[in-house]
C-alpha cells in the first residue's frame, strides 16, 4: 500500500496533468454529443417515422466494439486525440438522443393540447413546456453519457490521444500494478465525480413543479 | 355567434365522425354539448379552435370564416379549459394564468395585475397562490385555476372540454355553481363539452344531445326533459329524469286543459245540469273573454232557487296560480292556502287550466306506473 502511494506520489505531476487532459478529451466528446444529439432527439419527435431508424442507427454504433469502433476511425482522422474524441461521442449520442426523444414523446398529450389550444406556436410549446418538462429525461441520458465517456476515454490512450488510459496501457505492459491504478483510480473517482456534478445539475434544472 | 354550417370530419379512413352538422351557439349563451364518448362532442368543440380541421363545410364565428385567419391568433383570443391535467405543472400559478397574456405580450405589470384580479374573483388569496405550483393545489383549486386562465385576456368564446369531470361531486357541484354565477356577470359564450346530463341540465342555456356525428336533439333544458326526441335522447336522459328537476315542471303541463266553466248569466239549473254531466262537484264562471271571475261549487247552490244567476251566488275571492308557476309553487299554495282545487290563469288572467287533488294524483301516480 505504501508502495502505490510512493508512487502515486513521485508521479503525481503526471497523474494530474494526464487527469486533466481525461477531463478535457471527455468534456469536448460530450459536449459535442449533446450539442448534436438534443436537436436530433427533438427532431425526431417531430417527424416520428425517423425515430425508428435514427434511434436504430445510434443503437448500431453503440453496438460496435469500442476498439473496432476506434479501428474504423483511424484511416478517417489518423491518430491523436480527434479518432478518441469521435470516438466518445458516436458512443454517447445515443442515450442523449433516446432520453430527449423519450422524455418529449412522454409528456401527457393534454398539456400540450392545451399550449397548442392557447395558442402557444410549435416553438413556444418546445421552449415554454417540451424542453423543460422533458429536462430531467435528457439530463439523466446525459449523466449515463458522460459516466461512460470516462471510462471509455482510457482506450484513447491505445491511439496516443493521452488521458489516464496512459497509465493503465504502459502499466499493463510493464506488468506494474501500481502503475495500472495510478491510472484506474483516478479515472474510477473521476467518473463518480462526473456523476455527482451532472447529478446536482439535474436538480437544479428539474423545474420546481415537477419535482416528487 | 359561432356558425356550423354542414361541417363534416372524417378520417384518412373513411370513417365520417361527424356527419353535416348545422348550429348557431349565440353570443352569450353557455352552449352544452353533450353525448355518449364517441357521439363527437370533443371534435366538434376542437373544430371551433381550429385544433381539428373540418374535412368540408364552413364554420364562422361573427360572421368571419376562421379557416381564413390565422390559427395561432384564433387560439389566443379563444378561451379554452380542459380536464385539471391542462396546467403546466413546470410553470407557478401565476405563469400558468398569464400564459395567454405573456404570448400576445403585454407587459409584465399588466400581466400581474390581471392574475391578482382573476384569482380574486375565484376567491384565491393572490399573495397565497402565485406562486404555488400546480401539484401544490387541490383539484377544484386547479380547475379554478384552468377556468380563471382562459378569462385572462377576457375573450369573447371559451370552449370547455369536459372541465370538471375529474373532479369528486362535491367539489363539482361547487364548481359548477361558481361557474353559472360568474357566467351570470360577464355573459360569455361557452361552449361546453360533458358527459354528464345532470352538469348539462344545471349549466347549459340550450343542450345539444349528439350522437354517432349526428345531432339528436338541440333545445332548452326544459324542452329537452319535456319533450325528449324519441328513443336514444329519452334513454339518454333517462325516463322521468324531469322529477329530479321540478323547476322545469310548469303549472301547465300537470293541469287539466279543459276545466268545466260556465258563463256568469247561467242560472244555477243549468250550471248544476253541467256539472253533473261532466262529473263534476264545481265550475268555474269565466266571462266572453275567458276571463276567470269566480267559482260555484254544488255546495254555493245546493240552498239556492234554480233560477238564480251564477254571478249572484259564486265566490270571486278565487286563489289561484299562473301558468308558468312550478310545481313546488303549485303544491305551496295549495298546502298554506288548504285548497282542494287551483284555476290556472295566464297572465292576461284568463282561465287556462285547472289543477285539482285528484288531478294531481293521476300525475304523480304516471310516475311510478
Amino acid at each position: 500500500m505504501s508502495d502505490f502511494i510512493n508512487f502515486f506520489l513521485s508521479r503525481s505531476n503526471q497523474i494530474g496533468n494526464l487527469t486533466l487532459q481525461h477531463i478535457e478529451l471527455t468534456i469536448v466528446a460530450v459536449i459535442a454529443a449533446i450539442v448534436i444529439g438534443v436537436p436530433i432527439g427533438i427532431i425526431i419527435t417531430r417527424f416520428k417515422s425517423l425515430s425508428k431508424y435514427i434511434i436504430g442507427l445510434a443503437n448500431v454504433v453503440q453496438a460496435i466494439p469500442s476498439l473496432a469502433l476506434m479501428g474504423f476511425l483511424i484511416p478517417l482522422f489518423g491518430i491523436g486525440s480527434t479518432p478518441a474524441i469521435v470516438m466518445v461521442f458516436l458512443y454517447s449520442l445515443l442515450p442523449i438522443i433516446k432520453n430527449t426523444f423519450t422524455g418529449i414523446t412522454n409528456i401527457d398529450s393534454e398539456i400540450l393540447e392545451a399550449g397548442k389550444g392557447m395558442g402557444m406556436t410549435n416553438s413556444q410549446l418546445l421552449r415554454l413546456i417540451e424542453l423543460p418538462l422533458s429536462l430531467p429525461v435528457i439530463m439523466a441520458g446525459i449523466r449515463i453519457a458522460a459516466v461512460t465517456a470516462v471510462g471509455l476515454m482510457t482506450i484513447a490512450a491505445f491511439i496516443g490521444a493521452g488521458g489516464l488510459g496512459y497509465m493503465i496501457f504502459t502499466g499493463i505492459q510493464m506488468y506494474n500494478t501500481q502503475m495500472v491504478l495510478a491510472g484506474a483510480i483516478p479515472a474510477a473517482i473521476l467518473a463518480l465525480l462526473i456523476d455527482f456534478i451532472i447529478e446536482k445539475i439535474e436538480i437544479k434544472v428539474t423545474p420546481k413543479g415537477i419535482k416528487k | 355567434m359561432i356558425e356550423f354550417k354542414d361541417v363534416r370530419k372524417s378520417y384518412d379512413d373513411g370513417k365520417e365522425i361527424i356527419k353535416g352538422i348545422n348550429f348557431t351557439i349565440n353570443s352569450g349563451e353557455l352552449f352544452v354539448l353533450i353525448g355518449p364518448s364517441g357521439c363527437g362532442k370533443t371534435t366538434t368543440l376542437k373544430m371551433i379552435n381550429r385544433l381539428i380541421e373540418p374535412t368540408s363545410g364552413k364554420i364562422l364565428i361573427d360572421g368571419k370564416d376562421i379557416t381564413k385567419g390565422d390559427p395561432i391568433e384564433l387560439r389566443r383570443n379563444i378561451g379554452y379549459v380542459i380536464q385539471q391535467t391542462g396546467l403546466f405543472p413546470n410553470m407557478t400559478i401565476g405563469q400558468n394564468i398569464e400564459i395567454v397574456p405573456y404570448l400576445k405580450k403585454w407587459p409584465q405589470q399588466k400581466r400581474r395585475e390581471r392574475t391578482m384580479e382573476l384569482l380574486r374573483l375565484v376567491g384565491m388569496e393572490p399573495e397565497e397562490f402565485i406562486n404555488r405550483y400546480p401539484n401544490e393545489l387541490s383539484g377544484g383549486q386547479k380547475q379554478r385555476i384552468g377556468v380563471i386562465r382562459a378569462l385572462a385576456t377576457n375573450p369573447d368564446v371559451i370552449l370547455m372540454d369536459e372541465p370538471f369531470s375529474a373532479l369528486d361531486p362535491i367539489t363539482r357541484n361547487q364548481l359548477q355553481d361558481e361557474l353559472f354565477d360568474l357566467q351570470q356577470k360577464l355573459n360569455k359564450t361557452i361552449v361546453f363539452v360533458t358527459h354528464d346530463m345532470d352538469e348539462a341540465l344545471k349549466l347549459g342555456d340550450r343542450i345539444c344531445i349528439m350522437k354517432d356525428g349526428n345531432i339528436i336533439q338541440l333545445d332548452t333544458p326544459e324542452e329537452i326533459l319535456k319533450n325528449p326526441a324519441h328513443g336514444f335522447v329519452e334513454n339518454f336522459i333517462g325516463k322521468n329524469r324531469i322529477w329530479s328537476n321540478p323547476d322545469y315542471i310548469k303549472a301547465e303541463d300537470i293541469m287539466i286543459n279543459n276545466p268545466v266553466k260556465a258563463n256568469p248569466k247561467r242560472t244555477v239549473l243549468q250550471a248544476i245540469e253541467i256539472m253533473k254531466s261532466n262529473k263534476v262537484d264545481s265550475i268555474l264562471v269565466v266571462d266572453g273573454d275567458e276571463k276567470l271571475l269566480g267559482i260555484a261549487t254544488s255546495k254555493d247552490m245546493s240552498k239556492k232557487e234554480g233560477s238564480k244567476k251564477l254571478e249572484e251566488i259564486m265566490e270571486t275571492d278565487v286563489i289561484t296560480a299562473y301558468n308558468d308557476d312550478t310545481i313546488s309553487e303549485i303544491l305551496k299554495i295549495m298546502d298554506e292556502k288548504g285548497v282542494g282545487f287551483l284555476p290556472i290563469i295566464n297572465k292576461e288572467k284568463k282561465l287556462v287550466g285547472l289543477i285539482t287533488k285528484s288531478s294531481l294524483i293521476t300525475v304523480f301516480s304516471k310516475l311510478y306506473s
